[in-house]
């Protein structure tokens, strides 16, 4: 939170020595004979918005989904707010959003949400609390006039924005959010990410963003940029942009990408 | 690539939860409330057993005797052929939907999510079950001589195996177009071999021995014994807890093949 545009190149001294919300040392990810994420070492620091760019194909939803830990056959070392990704306590302070909204679409808006938030927050006690956080994340993506509506009625969307507010329920320390602004209109999609960045500033939370799109970047505190199952930077929007002497990160990243053709080309060629 | 110090999900021990009921209860009231949304899916399950029952009624109007036998076997037979194949499509698209994804992210335990299903489909196979035994009892002069309440009592546990089975099958299907693929082959066999078209010790021995080891041979077994004794006999009892027994363990495969993590 403290560290914000400044530049530091190295994420991995988080402030208030803080254990860092994702920290990946050497992880590997094998999906059948292919290994999809290769060794990868990166911290996603809290409290902070950290973007997952790179073109679709790349691993980001593997990542994700390690991350969350509903990925089978990672190796090497990840821990996600101090314990093993995967680990039971997680699951009540993770948000997920995968690609393809995850809803029941033979169920009304609200009470996809009231389901959900039955199974993180069970038992009577907490009904009243459940009503707030389902109406608060219902008005979280503008949704409130169609609470009622039958998700499978809803447009993709509206569709997807539904199950961006299942992540919402509660209050999550880290937020996973796969492509969330996919196929949403310019104005929708400026104030999703105004409502992330209060998620951030606000409530404290991490949120990990993937994204294939690259003006999205520049809304990020920081990015990771992937291809091809290997981290190419690790960095913010601003340094990244100085360190390769280019106006977009698009054509920042561009540039990694050409300068890794050329020295993978040739790491190829020694093993 | 630097130190690889072991496997990040060997560190990360995934209890199967004990049962939370306020979860449990969530679940069967979220599958109850998907059903109301389409009316016709529990039209269908509801009258089409008892329009089956009625149309055999009249195809055995002659020999009475024949339909008081096969009514009764149907009496078990239809709520777990049912069941089957709601679970499996259900299953089957919690599984492709995403959601199930979601609910194993979240802190909801496999038996919970399990539980929750049988607790909501067997409740429609309560309703299900009472009006087709009604029906054929009191309507269609199905004459049974002991208990309709032991009848009933079979139609359950036959209800759960099917919903067992469905949510075990629904592992295998890729799609919903091979989940009711497996209707024939799961279910056909037993249907053949449980005694419903000619009793089990009159088969071939090979296939008798089969039909030894299919649940639904006792399904069927169940009926016929409430049929012809007037009381709970020792056969009953032995048949009822068969059932329920393959039932529980079909289900107990059926959360090893619900898992967290995928590749």
């Amino acid at each position: 939170m403290m560290n914000k545009n400044l530049g530091s190149a190295d994420p991995a001294t988080a402030p208030g020595g803080d254990t860092p919300a994702v920290d990946a040392e050497g992880l590997t990810v094998a999906r059948g004979p292919r290994t999809v994420l290769r060794g990868l070492d990166f911290t996603v620091p809290r409290g902070e918005i950290t973007g997952l760019l790179g073109p679709s194909g790349c691993g980001k939803s593997t990542l994700m989904r390690a991350i969350v830990g509903t990925q089978a056959k990672v190796t090497g070392t990840l821990d996600v707010l101090g314990s093993p990704a995967g680990h039971p306590t997680l699951r009540t302070r993770i948000g997920y959003v995968t690609q393809a909204p995850s809803v029941y679409d033979d169920l009304t808006v609200r009470q996809n949400l009231a389901y959900f938030a039955a199974i993180l927050a069970p038992g009577r006690a907490s009904a009243d609390r459940r009503h707030e956080n389902v109406t608060r994340a219902i008005a979280d993506v503008d949704l409130t006039t169609h609470a009622d509506a039958l998700a499978g009625n809803l447009s993709g969307g509206q569709r997807s924005r539904v199950s961006l507010a299942v992540a919402l329920l509660g209050t999550p320390e880290l937020l996973v959010l796969d492509e969330p602004t996919v196929g949403l209109d310019p104005v929708l999609r400026r104030d999703l990410w105004n409502l992330f960045h209060d998620i951030a500033a606000q409530r404290g939370a991490t949120l990990l963003i993937s994204s294939h799109v690259m003006d999205e970047a520049e809304r990020c505190h920081r990015l990771l940029l992937m291809r091809e199952g290997e981290i190419l930077a690790d960095d913010t929007p601003d340094s990244l942009r100085t360190r390769t002497r280019t106006e977009t990160v698009e054509a920042a990243f561009l540039h990694l990408v050409d300068e890794a053709t050329t020295t993978g080309h040739r790491k190829e060629t020694t093993r | 690539m630097s130190t690889t110090t072991g496997s990040s999900h060997a560190s990360a021990p995934t209890p199967t939860s004990a049962l939370n009921a306020a979860r449990t209860l969530a679940t069967a009231a979220r599958v109850l409330r998907q059903l109301r949304h389409d009316p016709r899916s529990i039209a269908m399950m509801i009258l089409i057993p008892c329009v089956m029952l009625f149309l055999l009624r009249y195809v055995f109007d002659g020999s009475p005797r024949t339909f008081d036998n096969i009514g009764a076997s149907l009496l078990g037979i239809f709520p777990l052929i049912t069941m089957f194949l709601v679970t499996s499509i259900a299953t089957l698209r919690e599984r492709t939907s995403g959601t199930l994804e979601r609910l194993l992210a979240m802190p909801l335990g496999k038996g919970d999510l399990i539980a929750g299903y049988a607790l909501a489909f067997g409740t429609l196979a309560i309703i299900q079950s009472v009006l087709a035994t009604g029906l054929a009892l009191w309507f269609l002069d199905l004459d049974v001589t002991g208990s309709p309440w032991l009848l009933l009592l079979v139609a359950l546990l036959d209800a759960l195996l099917g919903t067992a089975l469905g949510l075990f099958v629904s592992a295998f299907a890729a799609s919903e177009f091979q989940a009711v693929q497996f209707m024939p082959a799961v279910i056909f066999p037993q249907l053949l071999l449980c005694g419903l078209f000619t009793p089990r010790d009159k088969m071939h021995p090979v296939l008798e021995a089969i039909s030894d080891v299919l649940p639904m041979s006792y399904a069927v077994d169940g009926m016929k014994e409430v049929l012809e004794h007037t009381d709970m006999t020792a056969t009953f009892v032995r048949d009822a807890l068969v059932v329920a027994g393959c039932a529980l363990l079909v289900l107990g495969l059926g959360a090893a093949t619900l898992r967290r993590r995928t590749a």
